[in-house]
């Protein structure tokens, strides 16, 4: 139970990410500081002279596991969604999905809603479509182009396979999105407005444009000679991050809900923390001011003390600016103690994916007493005078962890995760 | 002039492309939108398609009016 009112539990997770297709093999690989990152094979790279080659590309094509005709259908973004939140709902063990004539799920449609979030949105189908206009005229431009561009369209899918009738939301606020649906849900859940939330985030916008864009804004990591070891966190030798794809779902319950169908309990979204830096549209700012008043947010509505909070999952993109700042917010809003990794060393950074994702490791961290490496973390930056994970996991008994996200623009999410 | 025998097979592996439905389910008597589960976005995706694939020019006024597969057949057979 959070300090506020109702509990919220984790009942199902699924994701598919540059490490892996599904949770398990994310969590392994994150475990064992595997690089997700890979060169860039098309030819469009020396077509530009992008300054960039390498990204964090999925592991395992969502075209794997989704039929032909449904994946035509879908933007790559939407098409990730599917994957993630399909695990999720199995692993949730609410029924079949899509829902059959002899299994209807487990939770009535009208207190179901689906919540997912995206950085960027249907951006390969924006310019792939705009390209068969230029190129080919109207007549070819796909009449699914609309549906398959809109930043909602992955939580409208989901929503749409689910019957969820609740609610469909998607937030937008860049690289918390994906943060920002699990808080979302966490207040519908609260509030009691429904049963069960199918939140996360989704991002799939590998495409010269935002590698040329992200690199002209000077945010990105240039080694292209060493891929595996270009996404660097809280290191000495980090320059920027490293844009990947992917997505990750939760499956959330009210905690009487849970109960009730015996539902299998992972963990808990014990508080949320939301806020804007109102600083900056791109830096954070490097007094750490918002992120730390979103942090105390998540552990007052968690009814957490600092004391509590045994580890954080930072945001951490190997930016210069941005891996300092945060942890200038964490001794401000929880002091010295906590165990911080960063995932985005492993993973590359999934915009809109990332904090979804994330969350569900930091849910791992809290379960398996488990907290992974950093990759790549070789040398630690001086200024950062926090206990950051590199090299082996470490084995950390857990009360309470937060996982944090912050996003171009200003946003901060942060939230408090406990035990079953 | 195409004659019915040669579209109708064309048309049927337009629509499983597009919509999924398997070839030997597109038969004559089918409706689109009834039997096959067909929605409007896809029937014009098969329109785009068969316009290529058979010479055709397919308006949206006239499209509308196609609701079986023999309509289908029967335009383009006329119209090619």
């Amino acid at each position: 139970m959070s300090a506020t009112g109702q509990g919220v539990v984790v009942t199902g997770m699924g994701a598919t990410t540059p490490l892996g297709g599904d949770v398990a093999t994310t969590w392994d690989g994150l475990l064992a500081g595997r690089s997700g990152v890979s060169t860039i094979d098309a030819e469009w790279i020396d077509t530009f002279e992008l300054p960039v080659k390498i990204a964090a590309q999925l592991a395992t094509e969502p075209t794997e596991t989704i039929k032909r005709v449904e994946a035509r259908r879908l933007d790559r973004s939407e098409q990730t969604a599917i994957v993630a939140a399909r695990e999720a709902w199995a692993h949730a063990d609410l029924g079949d999905y899509p829902s059959t004539e002899d299994g209807s799920p487990k939770v009535d449609g009208l207190r179901l809603a689906v919540i997912i979030g995206t950085g960027i949105g249907g951006a390969l189908t924006l310019l792939g479509q705009d390209d068969i206009l230029e190129q080919q005229g109207l007549r070819k431009v796909s009449v699914l182009t609309i549906p398959m561009l809109m930043p909602n369209g992955p939580a409208a899918h989901v929503g749409l396979e689910l019957g969820a009738a609740a609610g469909v939301h998607a937030p937008v606020s860049a690289c918390a999105s994906g943060a920002e649906a699990i808080a979302w849900g966490w207040r519908m859940l609260q509030a009691n407005e429904v049963d069960v939330v199918v939140a996360g985030g989704t991002e799939a916008c590998i495409h010269p444009i935002t590698l040329a864009g992200f690199s002209q804004a000077r945010t990105m990591a240039m080694r292209n000679d060493e891929p595996e070891r270009a996404s660097r966190p809280f290191d000495t030798g980090r320059n920027g991050f490293v844009l990947g794809e992917g997505s990750g779902i939760v499956v959330l319950e009210r905690e009487e809900f849970a109960q009730a169908r015996g539902a299998t309990v992972h963990g808990r979204v014990a508080g949320i923390g939301t806020s804007a830096d109102a600083y900056h549209i791109t830096a954070p700012d490097p007094e750490g001011t918002g992120q730390s008043r979103a942090i105390a947010a998540a552990l007052r509505t968690a009814g957490l003390d600092p004391s509590d909070v045994g580890h954080v999952n930072c945001h951490a993109t190997a930016t210069s600016v941005g891996d300092v700042a945060e942890t200038v917010a964490v001794k401000k809003a929880i002091g010295e103690h906590p165990v911080l990794t960063a995932p985005k060393g492993s993973l590359g950074h999934l915009l809109g994916a990332a904090g979804a994702v994330e969350a569900i490791t930091t849910i791992l961290s809290v379960r398996e007493g488990l907290v992974p490496p950093t990759a790549n973390l070789e040398e630690l930056d001086p200024d950062v005078t926090l206990d950051v994970v590199a090299g082996d996991a470490r084995k950390v008994s857990l009360d309470a962890a937060i996982s944090d996200s912050f996003g171009f623009g200003g946003h901060n999410v942060c939230l408090a995760i406990t035990p079953a | 002039m195409a004659t019915n025998e040669e579209i109708l097979p064309d048309l049927a592996s337009i629509v499983e492309e597009v919509a999924g439905v398997d070839a030997a389910e597109v038969t004559s008597e089918k409706s689109f939108v009834d039997d096959l589960d067909i929605d409007s976005l896809s029937m014009v995706e098969i329109a785009v398609q068969a316009e290529d694939k058979f010479g055709v020019k397919i308006p949206d006024d006239e499209l509308a009016k196609l609701t079986t597969v023999q309509d289908a057949v029967d335009y383009i057979s006329s119209h090619s």
